[in-house]
């Protein structure tokens, strides 16, 4: 379970201006993927992406024991990525994303922009920018498909944990010295495993329906802009991330320029009387009144409940 | 063993049940907004957010247990939040070894993100157990989402049963060709590295079976007259006592939002 919950962030615990961005940009990133694949499979996009979207889910649950009572298991955007191309798994994971937060609360919906792009944007491309270049490498031999694979879930698990990371930092929830370097160790840990299931997975596929992978070795050219944005995304991503954990104020000022910490934070700092707890000096009575009227407000409800459903009780009864 | 456990509603007939899922989709969503745009430490605010989820809790008749329950849910992440108590530079409260301290601005930093998540995912939970999927994706129609999109995910949520099913006969077929010891100390089932392999085996041919269900399914939408057109049911009307509802909700929680600026 932790890695799962490692890596979709719930809400309140990003600032509004960040949520707004990340969403812009999936969003923005969700349509092109829209139009490209409606075109590549026309009508049979919606059961294909809808089946698979499933698949990828159920896939979440298949795990391992690695011992100490934890389990690794699939996240799924590299695989996907790799069997069904970039533009698709963006709108599998898409879905997959979008499921979790709405049904499972597995990630906040307010901050669901930002899993998307870590998960249904980062994911996909970065790990499709990685298997094509080890397949270059591999000048067409079958080891390229493997190892390419294999390295690709590792990448795209750690570039999603860095922008996860980075962005808890720009809105203030974590430090950036702390969390990035925690999160890229945690997640280069996950990404082995997601690494070999993938590889095991590329192995039966491979066996089975070689064709699938076959395919995949000619790319319509206009899949070149999942490739460089998905290098430019690892580049910015390997740049910022060392950056901005050796220098967190420097992060910081930058979000401040950018008006993302919240102006709200810092007068915080100046309110607070000798050695009090925040709050209870200054505001104390008015969370005291709120206190009161919240707790009327429910009380109020209960009482309300309870006479209704006696009303009812009564009448049924009679 | 069927997956049906993993479908979060919970059918009963209270008055929140009854809301049009577009009203209660709207309402949650601006919940959750004036909850993060309430800056840290209006704890006022706060107390008044969380009494308007425990009366909407209450009102849901499911038990407010049942949603502290699931609100947990969220609580691990709280440790990415947890660091903050020590670097922000305030007032000093408490030491801690290593010359660390706890510093006033860090703990109403770290209270109010999580009082914030707890509070956001507790109407989460409200709005995934009392609206049934389907009025959710209808919701998401009225709202102008991609039609596509939400057809896919329609169809996601069609088949997800059935392909977690599929998930947990390959996780059954695993247990059942697997062998384990009561010894203590004898570990079966081979290494790490193999353990990881067989698993993404069970993840490829899961693919490959959701592929295959795929074009089956395909073939039967076409013999049913699909062409590629995704056609729904006109979306009913919503009633003036749900709108009225709709527009107490806004008015009431954008006040909060007034109340959370004035307290600064």
């Amino acid at each position: 379970m932790f890695p799962n919950l490692a890596m979709h962030i719930p809400d309140g615990f990003l600032s509004v201006n960040v949520s707004v961005v990340f969403w812009l940009v999936s969003v923005g990133v969700l349509m092109i993927a829209l139009a490209r694949v409606n075109r590549d499979l026309g009508e049979r996009e919606v059961p294909i992406m809808g089946v698979l979207a499933a698949a990828i889910f159920a896939g979440q649950m298949l795990n391992f024991s690695v011992g100490v009572g934890t389990s690794g298991h699939l996240m799924g955007a590299a695989l996907a990525a790799i069997l069904i191309g970039p533009w698709a798994a963006v709108l599998v994971m898409t879905s997959v994303v979008a499921v979790q937060a709405l049904i499972f609360q597995d990630g906040g919906l307010l901050v669901m922009g930002a899993n998307l792009f870590n998960m249904a944007v980062i994911g996909p491309f970065v790990a499709y920018m990685v298997y094509r270049f080890v397949q270059r490498l591999a000048r067409g031999q079958s080891w390229g498909i493997f190892a390419g694979g294999a390295f690709a879930a590792w990448t795209s698990i750690v570039a999603a944990a860095l922008a996860c990371a980075l962005q808890l930092a720009i809105s203030g929830t974590s430090p950036a010295n702390l969390a990035i370097p925690a999160m890229a160790g945690i997640h280069a840990l996950i990404g082995v495993g997601e690494g070999l299931i993938t590889f095991g997975a590329l192995t039966i596929v491979f066996a089975a329906r070689p064709d699938l992978l076959k395919h995949g070795q000619t790319q319509p050219a206009g899949n070149r802009l999942v490739w460089v944005a998905g290098l430019a995304l690892t580049v910015l991503l390997a740049v910022l991330s060392p950056l901005a954990s050796s220098h967190p104020d420097g992060l910081e000022s930058v979000a401040k320029q950018a008006g993302f910490i919240q102006a709200a934070q810092t007068p915080s700092y100046q309110i607070i009387p000798n050695y009090v707890l925040p709050g209870i000096s200054d505001s104390g009575a008015a969370t005291i009144l709120a206190g009161m009227i919240g707790a009327l407000i429910v009380f109020g409800v209960a009482m309300l409940m309870a006479y209704t459903r006696r009303k009812r009780q009564r009448i049924s009864g009679d | 063993m069927h997956a049906h456990f993993l479908d979060p509603y919970q059918d009963r007939r209270s008055l929140v049940h009854q809301l049009d899922a577009r009203i209660k989709l709207v309402l949650v969503v601006a919940f959750i907004l004036t909850t993060a745009l309430t800056p840290m430490g209006a704890w006022p605010v706060y107390v008044l957010l969380l009494a308007l989820a425990l009366a909407a809790e209450l009102v849901s008749e499911l038990g407010i247990g049942f949603y502290l329950k699931r609100a947990l849910l969220a609580l691990p992440f709280v440790l990415a939040a947890l660091p903050v108590l020590v670097t922000i530079p305030g007032t000093p409260l408490l030491q801690l070894p290593f010359g660390l301290s706890i510093s006033a601005a860090g703990l109403e930093r770290f209270l109010s993100i999580s009082l914030k998540s707890w509070i956001s995912v507790q109407m989460a939970v409200l709005l995934a157990s009392t609206a049934p999927f389907p009025t959710l994706l209808m919701a998401m129609r009225a709202l102008r989402l991609p039609r596509l999109l939400v057809a896919i995910i329609g169809l996601m949520w069609r088949y997800l049963f059935v392909m977690v099913d599929e998930a947990l006969r390959l996780m059954r077929a695993r247990e059942a060709r697997s062998s384990h010891s009561d010894q203590p100390g004898l570990k079966a089932g081979g290494k790490l590295v193999w353990r990881a392999r067989v698993t993404g085996g069970m993840a490829g041919s899961l693919f490959l079976r959701s592929l295959e269900r795929s074009d089956r399914i395909y073939n039967a939408m076409l013999s049913r007259g699909y062409d590629g057109e995704v056609r729904t049911l006109p979306t009913p009307a919503i009633s003036p006592g749900e709108w009225v509802t709709l527009g107490i909700g806004l008015a009431v929680l954008c006040s909060l939002l007034a109340l959370s600026q004035w307290l600064r």
